[in-house]
């Protein structure tokens, strides 16, 4: 009895500070630590989280008093796109022993990146201008500073590019996924509190493709015409791709066991990129022109294979809806 | 831009196009020296993330040259790569960079003076595009 208080006692010193940041990112990250269920007060017994702004009142002073490498482990969601999550991306580097890329925003930009397509200049035009819902006659978009008779109002500067968490600071370990599955954050956690990490830069997912956890029954893959998952009618129990639909699983990281397969929905791509692979996008256009075509394609004009490729809309929205600050050219060119 | 030299990789195929290339070089023929050669076994192995590599790091065009269509030394490696290259093609147009600077040619290996005309031909057009916009766009749109 003695010992198992000392035990406890032991345990309780070693208690791990973590901390939860949100930078770009819808908030689903925040939610997806509490999907771990009943598992969360194993992790409430080892863990003391000293920093998480949706769910505990610490300030960003309180953080920045902090010693350096005060805090074991930070959980960092989001990307980075404005100059307040840039400063606490590197904020809490100083102050994390580790840092955990969490969730596809921060580990390749995520959805968020999308908005590489544009610049400030453009999105604050659509948001503030151009919105037919928004009435803005004095053509008001947020500045960095505005002197008021108070003094000087600061918000933060917005950037004209998204970025991923590793492209701002060293990131130590990757946890992809939109957001990440409970049970890679389960076995992340149990390898931090137990001290079984891989080597740095990891990413915390299995080395194999989303292909290989889906459940679909897959053969060979030939298809002519590319459809949307609304002409599917009835959905067949078998691999996406052989019915027409764009399933970027060959291209993506598995660790998701294949949910959205399994809500009958094709891979979208949030596991990011496979180990090896320079660019998914590039990986995922490769892989789908390989197995389109047509029948006799030797004697058929060069327009039909031009007819087939325009059946692809959006090709940067489909190819690179998780990854576009991380891929080989990160950004559309602006003029 | 009159002075303007462009920069080009081509991935040419072992069986076909690197071998017109060899036949316009023992055949004296004159072609500009703005393309750098990369030897592949097959323009199917030409993966579009080397392309937009090439593209990253500040070539100005990529020329990929294979088989004739029903030449290709493994069936099928050619119409593989004409999609792939249609489908990259679009990309590019979404990422503001002009699909034209990527250019797919069928060069078979007696076609010595056709691989010589492609050559200059997409030179003369590189010229008149002017340096690749991805490699030479402002520092502003990194920040």
């Amino acid at each position: 009895m003695e010992k198992q208080k000392k035990a406890h006692e032991a345990t309780k010193i070693k208690k791990l500070h973590v901390a939860l940041y949100w930078a770009a990112s819808c908030g689903g990250c925040e939610i997806a630590v509490l999907d771990i269920d009943e598992k969360l007060l194993d992790v409430v017994n080892a863990v003391d989280i000293v920093f998480w702004p949706v769910a505990i009142d610490i300030k960003y002073k309180d953080v920045e008093a902090m010693d350096t490498h005060s805090i074991d482990v930070c959980f960092f969601n989001g990307a980075i796109r404005n100059s307040e999550q840039e400063h606490l991306a590197k904020l809490l580097r100083e102050k994390s022993k580790l840092m955990v890329s969490f969730g596809a925003c921060s580990v390749s930009g995520g959805i968020p990146g999308l908005a590489n397509m544009s610049d400030k200049e453009q999105i604050f035009d659509t948001v503030y201008l151009d919105n037919p819902s928004t009435e803005n006659h004095e053509k008001t978009t947020p500045k960095p500073s505005v002197a008021v008779k108070e003094g000087e109002l600061r918000i933060p500067t917005f950037y004209d590019m998204v970025k991923s968490l590793d492209q701002v600071v060293d990131v130590d370990y990757y946890l992809p996924g939109c957001p990440p599955p409970p049970w890679l954050i389960i076995d992340a956690i149990d390898a931090i509190v137990q001290g079984h990490l891989p080597p740095k830069g990891s990413v915390l997912a299995p080395l194999k493709a989303v292909c290989d956890e889906c459940r679909y029954e897959k053969s060979e893959k030939k298809i002519s015409k590319i459809k949307r998952i609304y002409e599917l009618n009835p959905i067949e129990q078998k691999c996406f791709l052989e019915q027409g639909v764009i399933c970027m699983g060959p291209a993506t990281r598995a660790g998701c066991r294949g949910r959205c397969m399994e809500g009958n929905m094709p891979c979208t791509g949030c596991g990011g990129l496979l180990p090896h692979s320079l660019d998914q996008g590039a990986s995922m256009i490769s892989g789908l022109a390989s197995i389109l075509g047509i029948e006799g394609e030797e004697g058929r004009d060069d327009k039909d294979v031009d007819a087939l490729l325009e059946q692809v809309r959006d090709v940067v929205g489909t190819f690179y809806k998780y990854t576009l600050p991380v891929s080989l050219l990160n950004r559309k060119v602006m003029k | 831009m009159t002075d303007f030299e462009p920069n080009i990789v081509g991935f040419l195929c072992n069986w076909c196009s690197y071998a017109g290339a060899d036949l316009a070089g023992t055949s004296r023929l004159r072609y500009p020296p703005n393309m750098k050669a990369i030897r592949v076994m097959c323009s199917g192995r030409v993966d579009p993330a080397f392309i937009l590599d090439a593209l990253k790091k500040g070539a100005d065009g990529v020329l990929v040259a294979g088989c004739h269509p029903g030449d290709c030394h493994y069936q099928s490696g050619n119409f593989k790569t004409n999609r792939r290259l249609k489908l990259l093609k679009k990309l590019l147009s979404e990422l503001g960079i002009e699909p034209e600077r990527v250019r797919f040619e069928y060069i078979s290996a007696s076609e010595g003076n056709k691989f010589a005309s492609v050559v200059t031909e997409f030179v003369d057009e590189l010229k008149k595009m002017g340096p690749n916009p991805f490699y030479h766009s402002s520092p502003k749109s990194t920040q």
